[in-house]
């Protein structure tokens, strides 16, 4: 089971977590023991090795980011190295952290011990979402136990490592998952991103070195380091190493996590949700949460990993699935979408602050059918003036134009359909 | 490092590593921007700097970037006006615009704002939503500033300058996305004492002056005149904005050296003295109305009879050196203490022989190490006190430096800094506005912060010392600009003489400053009066003529009295009726600094001319030419380069006073009113007089009173009247006449140094320790308030703190006294109440004005 | 009202266990919240007083984040996902199932002070979607039609 399923093979299908003693007795934390006995350095080029990419959305890959990070006492300034463990999941449609977290906090704990020795981290936070209330506690009781084991703490295991590891819950807003607002989140102000350059590595928490892995990311680490870089990359059906948590929601039978191969096809995934309800028929899907453009049945086949979505002109996002029957109708999709975005803006940029209500109130007048021909321009100005990276001060206006843009692009003739009278598919015309 | 980059396909040296938007502004490539600001750097929140970078001769493509956060490199080559660029400009605008209420109409800032050059640079101009626009609340910020939340574009810059840039805590941005808010936890007056800069740091009308607002005229239908702030001895350049004979708004004047982009409170609300209830119109005699002619009559025989002269530190340098030719020099006095006459005499000594170099206020952001001892600066030099909350962020800058982080990448500094503060030492006897951005803290009684000062020299010298003392020794000895600043704020005089015995054991790299308490205090004293008050009272009995001055602030009012008492006639000119003006039986009113072209010497010795900004009336003319008129000296229509040529040949050490601005006739009269002023037939004088009778040019500055002559970069920055020029009507356009942002302005800093280094070590002063009964006197200050016509100043009045005496609550319990008694000080009844504060040296009792009491002070309960 | 001695220790050790006052600061509220609900002017002034920053300081990081509420709150706050899967599969019936039986819209409390209901951000239970957070424990229901509201609010789900 664990051997093509790494990731959740060991849940339990009550999602409770286990105990320190029933995680060993599955063979938790021998991965600790054998990365204490590597250096950093073997750590970050097994890992290179593995190709494992972020889970966060961007498909960094790990190890490159990990590399980044200086040994100790090399840096300019004082204090220790940070392993940020990225746990704030408010992507809409996106709800795998949720599972690790909740059900598998000690292989949460066990990659972030791991990953916190490989950039020379002293310092480990997991950061979580608020409202994952049984996923906070399932981490703070696993940090416990594994205190108490001398997992963490100093000197751990008697390698000479110390780790002080803990929880920040954040206090809501999705912009505290962009890895330098989840920064200034930590640090006690308004959760703002910050410039990059200078990266995290160079300054992040505090102005220290530091890295921001995602939660599935740090899972799969621990994989990783029991069973060698070879067999993780064979895990995977494409390039890009291990399995993927993949998640089906939306328009499908059975809305569903589901571990799979990387490269795994939607079509296979939509299948194992039970196929698409509704009418039955597809007619898109977004194929990692709510920034990723629209993808339409001729994509169904493409593996889905982070090179071959960005070739689709999607992304791969957060890989889970948000699937549109041919009676759901993307521009009210796009719409949810772009409430959500713009209420969510930091308010720091212009585009983003004055640029996504703007966006979001023509989304709903068309589906009201109160919109002009002029409004619509509006959203294609939009989407070309404000998506393009580098318009706006960081990614979150980028991603919320992914789905309008490919809105555009791909369903331009329904869109204007939706001028006459708003939604043609909520009034049954299509 | 040089790098050569293409800006609009012209080709410019410029710094590697510097923002591409400063490059731009210093090479006059206006580039649209709001968040940015010259003291404040760069954050990439409002996205209005895009342009097109490719970054070097095989770049085709190119890329649209924020200037503002783009490093110059070498070879780059950018284009403002790339198509893609200007239409996400116009963009930015219009999204800015969505829910900015174009109430320009209504709007104070209207015809000065930067979001309308903005707007018309961008090129937007159709709405193309109808949806309902977002309002705000808005709050009660206190005297000096409007807040109309509804015009906020989100810049940013308000909450950048009060919270980080001015160390203000109780201003702030609530809520997040499109409903982000601007203002203060609650309503009420702004607490920093550099709040009034909202008022130009904001680039729309959300935070305007409250004053101008309430004496409103049109951005151009103003005369713009170069003034000097009188409020304390930094003399900050500010600009006075006038209509139909009254002050309309105070503005900040660029200076480089000094006050850069930012004014104080005090010096931003101080001038409104000048439109004060309590101005004298008419010359009056015992309290009754008597003829001009008949005034001069009286005093022309009171000098006659061997009158005593008391200049004012408060009054310009040709005042004071009329009142000493008309009285002469062995009659006159300086209007303060003995004590303060001397320890500022000897200030000036010191800097004459000091190995240390003479600090600007520029200098003291870049200062790498501080000591400021004894000094409430904030209170006392607020401007200087804001530039070294600036030094505070060297050691940060520096570590991020490290890191490749530039300083002008503001947000990013401030984390890569890793919090590190420079060294910065603060002993004072009471916890200090500044002690937050301290490292060392430090609180000593009064009479012991000079033993400390000593104590660092000390360990400069490599002798023992205490520990802290060494702490800071080690910190001013390893800094390549260490800084030290003193000043009279203690009353005391040894505070100055334990920073000179530092300056002289760190040698020529160390800069100092001293602080006098105002704005002529070294103008009087390089004037040579015999001594101050107490002097004058020695002196024989004689009619006093008293110059713009209100005794009662600068000395006890014992001396006082004794001295108005024992005069047989005492003469004042003012221009404000205060406490000695109403025991004067001549009073003489005069030209208030809003109507009088004068010269005040700042703390750097720098002289420099403030420019009547309106006409004086026939009644009250420049205190100079009613000096000169009582001696009958300098001719029948005299000008200020007759006083200031007269001065030279007196005192050559002065000659440069005259250099400080250039003679009124070198050139052709500069206008004062912008090309825009609507009614320039009606103007002023409509009205009152036909036009044509009265000079077009001011005979003392050189200034036109109108819209015709000189003006824009032919015009000296001494006599500039403000840099807007046609698309640039706000204070951003001040960039273009600075030669680096932030640095000298084109064609030079106004002011002339007026220090000679001499060899000759003076005398030290020492503080006499006083025997006797009583507590000891710790001179209390505020920002807001410290002498006469700050509290004449409406708006500064209503934030002047009630007067205070606070006592160690061990003293009050051996005294017998609780919190709030009423007391008696020296026998006179004490308008505050007293308040308890542990932090008080035991032993002391802290006093608010008047600055020259005697150093004991009895204190008792009211029988 | 001063600040409760035990919820005072809270906060200190807050303050020790995120290295100062500053990143301390979200937590305070936090425990403010658990303990009352939602965070008073008074209350926020006192932990500002106690952490040593400025109201205002305090308050701009308070009205940033969505989860601190600065307003009082119901003895259960409902959180009702908005996201689009939840959409997707009834969530507009099951909103207007719930406002017709508390009587109240989005960010209103029920007049009796039982009940808040919130809109949310995705809840991260799409697979159960439409899905709710209800209570202090945030807990997950879903999927929940609108027929099961009656169940739910009497404590039955
Ligand atoms: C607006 C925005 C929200 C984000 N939210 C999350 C999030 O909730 N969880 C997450 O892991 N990454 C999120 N990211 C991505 C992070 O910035 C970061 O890239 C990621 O945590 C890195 O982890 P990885 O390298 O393991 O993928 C977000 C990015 C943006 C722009
Ligand atoms: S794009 Fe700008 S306003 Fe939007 S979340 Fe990012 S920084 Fe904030
Ligand atoms: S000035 Fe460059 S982003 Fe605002």
């Amino acid at each position: 089971m664990s051997e093509t399923l790494p990731l959740t093979g060991r849940a339990r299908p009550d999602r409770s977590p286990h105990t320190l003693a029933e995680w060993r007795a599955v063979g938790g934390y021998a991965s600790v023991e054998r990365a204490l006995q590597m250096t950093p350095v073997q750590l970050v080029d097994l890992v290179d090795a593995a190709n494992l990419n972020g889970r966060g959305g961007a498909g960094f890959q790990a190890a490159k980011k990990w590399r980044f990070m200086p040994a100790v006492g090399t840096s300019p300034g004082i204090g220790t190295n940070y392993l940020i463990v990225n746990g704030d999941e408010m992507e809409p449609g996106a709800f795998k952290d949720r599972f690790l977290l909740e059900a598998l906090p000690h292989q949460v704990v066990e990659g972030a011990i791991i990953a916190a020795y490989a950039t020379h981290s002293r310092h480990a936070i997991i950061l979580i979402r608020d409202d994952y209330r049984a996923g906070i506690s399932a981490i703070r009781r696993a940090i416990a136990a594994a205190e108490a084991a001398n997992l963490l703490g100093t000197n751990i295991l008697g390698s000479g490592f110390n780790l002080h590891l803990r929880v920040h819950p954040s206090a809501g807003r999705y912009i505290v998952g962009e890895e330098t607002a989840l920064i200034s989140a930590l640090e006690g102000g308004r959760a703002i991103p910050r410039k990059r350059p200078p990266f995290p590595a160079q300054s992040g928490l505090w102005g220290r070195p530091t890295t921001v892995n995602n939660v599935e990311t740090i899972s799969l680490v621990p994989h990783i380091v029991a069973q060698g870089a070879q067999w993780f990359r064979a895990l995977s059906r494409t390039e890009e190493g291990g399995t993927k948590l993949y998640g089906v929601s939306g328009m499908v039978n059975r809305p569903q996590l589901i571990e799979a191969p990387m490269g795994t096809t939607a079509r296979e995934l939509i299948d194992r949700a039970g196929g698409v309800s509704g009418t039955g028929v597809l007619r898109c899907f977004q194929p990692g949460g709510g920034a990723t453009p629209f993808l339409e049945p001729a994509d169904l086949d493409t593996p889905m990993d982070f090179g071959h979505m960005a070739k689709a002109h999607s992304m791969l996002g957060t890989g889970t699935l948000i699937v549109l029957d041919q009676g759901t109708c993307p521009v009210a999709v796009t719409a949810r979408h772009m409430a959500f975005y713009a209420r969510e803006s930091c308010g720091w940029c212009t585009p983003c602050r004055e640029g996504l209500p703007w966006a979001a109130r023509i989304l709903t007048a068309l589906e009201d059918g109160t919109a002009t021909p002029r409004d619509i321009d509006i959203l294609r100005m939009t989407a070309a003036e404000a998506g393009p990276r580098g318009r706006t001060f960081c990614d979150l206006m980028g991603g919320a134009m992914g789905p309008l843009a490919s809105l555009l692009s791909r369903f331009g003739d329904l869109v204007e359909a939706h001028l006459d009278g708003g939604c043609p598919i909520r009034r049954g015309l299509l | 490092m040089t790098a050569r980059v293409e800006l609009n396909g012209r080709w410019f040296d410029a710094t590697e590593g510097r923002d591409l938007l400063s490059t731009c502004l210093e090479n006059g490539v206006d580039v649209p921007h709001f968040c940015w600001h010259g003291a404040l750097g760069s954050v990439g929140a409002c996205r209005l700097c895009a342009v097109r970078v490719y970054s070097g001769p095989d770049d085709t493509m190119g890329r649209i970037e924020m200037s503002c956060m783009t490093p110059v490199r070498d070879g780059m080559r950018v284009e403002v006006e790339d198509a893609e660029a200007g239409r996400f400009r116009a963009h930015v605008i219009e999204w800015l615009m969505l829910n900015h209420p174009h109430d320009c109409a209504v709007c104070e800032e209207g015809g000065a704002c930067h979001l309308q050059d903005m707007t018309v640079a961008t090129g937007h101009r159709n709405r193309r939503s109808d949806a309902p626009k977002r309002t705000h609340a808005r709050q009660d910020l206190g005297p000096f500033l409007t807040h109309e939340m509804n015009r906020c574009i989100a810049c940013y810059r308000c909450v950048r300058f009060y919270r980080d840039y001015a160390g203000g805590t109780d201003f702030n941005v609530f809520g997040a996305h499109d409903r982000v808010w601007f203002g203060r936890a609650e309503a009420g007056a702004l607490d920093s004492p550099f709040a009034g800069n909202l008022a130009e740091i904001c680039p729309t009308g959300v935070f305007d002056d409250k004053q101008w607002s309430q004496h409103y005229a049109r951005p151009w239908d103003m005369t713009e005149t170069p003034a000097i702030c009188t409020h304390c001895s930094v003399g900050c350049n500010i600009t006075l904005h006038e209509r139909a004979g009254t002050l309309r708004k105070v503005q900040n004047r660029y200076h480089g050296a000094i006050n850069g982009f930012f004014l104080c409170d005090r010096g931003r609300f101080g001038p409104w003295f000048v439109d004060a209830p309590g101005r004298i119109t008419a010359p009056r005699q015992n309290g009754t109305a008597i003829a001009p002619d008949a005034a001069i009559a009286l005093a022309r025989q009171a000098v006659a009879d061997g009158a005593i002269g008391i200049g004012s530190p408060r009054a310009s340098l040709e005042a004071n050196f009329a009142l000493r030719e008309l009285v002469g020099p062995d009659r006159f006095f300086a209007g303060v203490s003995d004590a303060e006459a001397a320890q500022v005499a000897r200030m000036l000594a010191i800097l004459q022989t000091t190995p240390a170099s003479l600090a600007t206020i520029k200098d003291f952001e870049s200062a790498d190490a501080a000591l400021i001892l004894g000094e409430d600066l904030t209170a006392t030099a607020p401007r200087a006190a804001l530039a070294l909350r600036q030094a505070a962020r060297g050691a940060e800058k520096a570590l991020a430096g490290e890191k490749g982080v530039p300083d002008w990448l503001d947000q990013a500094v401030r984390v890569a800094g890793e919090g590190r503060r420079s060294p910065i030492a603060i002993v004072t006897p009471l916890p200090d506005a500044l002690d937050d951005a301290a490292t060392h803290p430090l609180r000593r009684a009064p009479d012991q912060v000079a033993t400390f000062g000593f104590a660092i020299a000390a360990a400069l010298r490599g002798e023992p010392s205490d520990p802290e003392a060494q702490a800071v020794a080690q910190a001013l000895a390893a800094a390549h600009a260490p800084l030290l600043v003193s000043g009279i704020g203690l009353s005391r005089a040894e505070p100055a003489e334990a920073l000179a015995s530092i300056a002289a054991a760190l040698g020529a790299k160390a800069r100092i400053a001293l602080f006098p308490a105002e704005a002529n205090s070294f103008g009087l004293a390089l004037l040579s009066p015999k001594g101050g008050l107490e002097s004058a009272l020695a002196a024989n009995p004689a009619p006093l003529i008293v110059l713009e001055n209100d005794l009662y602030h600068r000395a006890d009012s014992a001396t006082v009295n004794a001295l108005l008492s024992r005069a047989p006639l005492t003469i004042a000119l003012d221009c404000l009726d205060t406490a000695t003006t109403a025991r004067a039986a001549l009073v003489l009113p005069v030209a208030s600094m809003a109507e009088a072209t004068g010269t005040y010497i700042n703390n750097e010795t720098r002289a420099q001319r403030s420019l009547a900004a309106r006409r004086p009336t026939d009644a009250a003319p420049a205190a100079w030419r009613v000096l000169a008129q009582i001696g009958g000296l300098l001719g029948d229509a005299p000008r200020l380069d007759d006083v200031l040529a007269a001065l030279a040949a007196r005192s050559p050490a002065l000659a440069g006073a005259a250099l400080a601005a250039p003679p009124a006739t070198a050139l052709p009269a500069v206008a004062r009113a912008p090309e825009s002023y609507s009614g320039r037939t009606a103007h002023d004088l409509a009205g009152r007089v036909p036009q044509g009778t009265l000079p077009h040019q001011d005979p003392d500055s050189g200034m036109g009173w109108s819209m015709e002559g000189l003006r824009g970069a032919g015009v000296p920055p001494a006599l500039s009247t403000g840099p807007h020029r046609p698309g640039m009507h706000s204070v951003s356009a001040a960039y273009a006449a600075q030669t680096t942002i932030g640095g000298p302005l084109k064609g030079g800093d106004p002011g002339v140094l007026l220090l000679v280094k001499s060899e000759t070590q003076g005398q030290a002063l020492t503080d006499p320790t006083p025997n006797g009964d009583g507590l000891r006197w710790l001179p209390l200050h505020s920002p807001f308030a410290a002498t006469e016509t700050d509290l004449a100043s409406p708006p500064l009045a209503a934030r002047a703190p009630a007067q205070h005496l606070l006592l160690h609550p061990d003293d009050a319990t051996r005294l017998g006294l609780t919190a709030g008694a009423q007391t008696l000080v020296d026998g006179q009844p004490c308008a505050a109440p007293v308040t308890l504060d542990a932090a008080m040296p035991r032993g002391w009792v802290g006093l608010t004005a008047p600055r020259g009491r005697s150093p004991l002070v009895t204190l008792g309960a009211v029988p | 009202m001063t600040l409760p001695e035990p919820l005072k220790s809270q906060i200190l050790h807050a303050v020790a266990e995120d290295g100062g006052a500053k990143p301390a600061m979200l937590e305070a509220l936090r425990l403010v919240q658990q303990a009352e609900g939602w965070v008073s002017d008074a209350r926020l002034a006192q932990v500002a007083d106690l952490l040593g920053v400025s109201t205002a300081e305090l308050d701009s990081i308070a009205t940033f984040y969505s989860l601190i509420f600065r307003k009082p709150v119901g003895q259960t706050v409902i959180m009702l996902c908005d996201g689009a899967s939840c959409w997707m599969n009834g969530g507009d019936a099951l909103r207007d199932a719930l406002m017709d039986r508390l009587g109240i819209g989005y960010g209103q409390t029920t007049a009796d002070g039982r009940y808040t209901l919130i809109n949310s951000a995705c809840v991260g239970g799409c697979d159960r979607a439409p899905a709710l957070l209800i209570g202090p424990g945030r807990r997950l229901v879903g999927p929940l039609s609108p027929d099961g509201v009656a169940a739910l609010l009497e404590g039955g789900l």
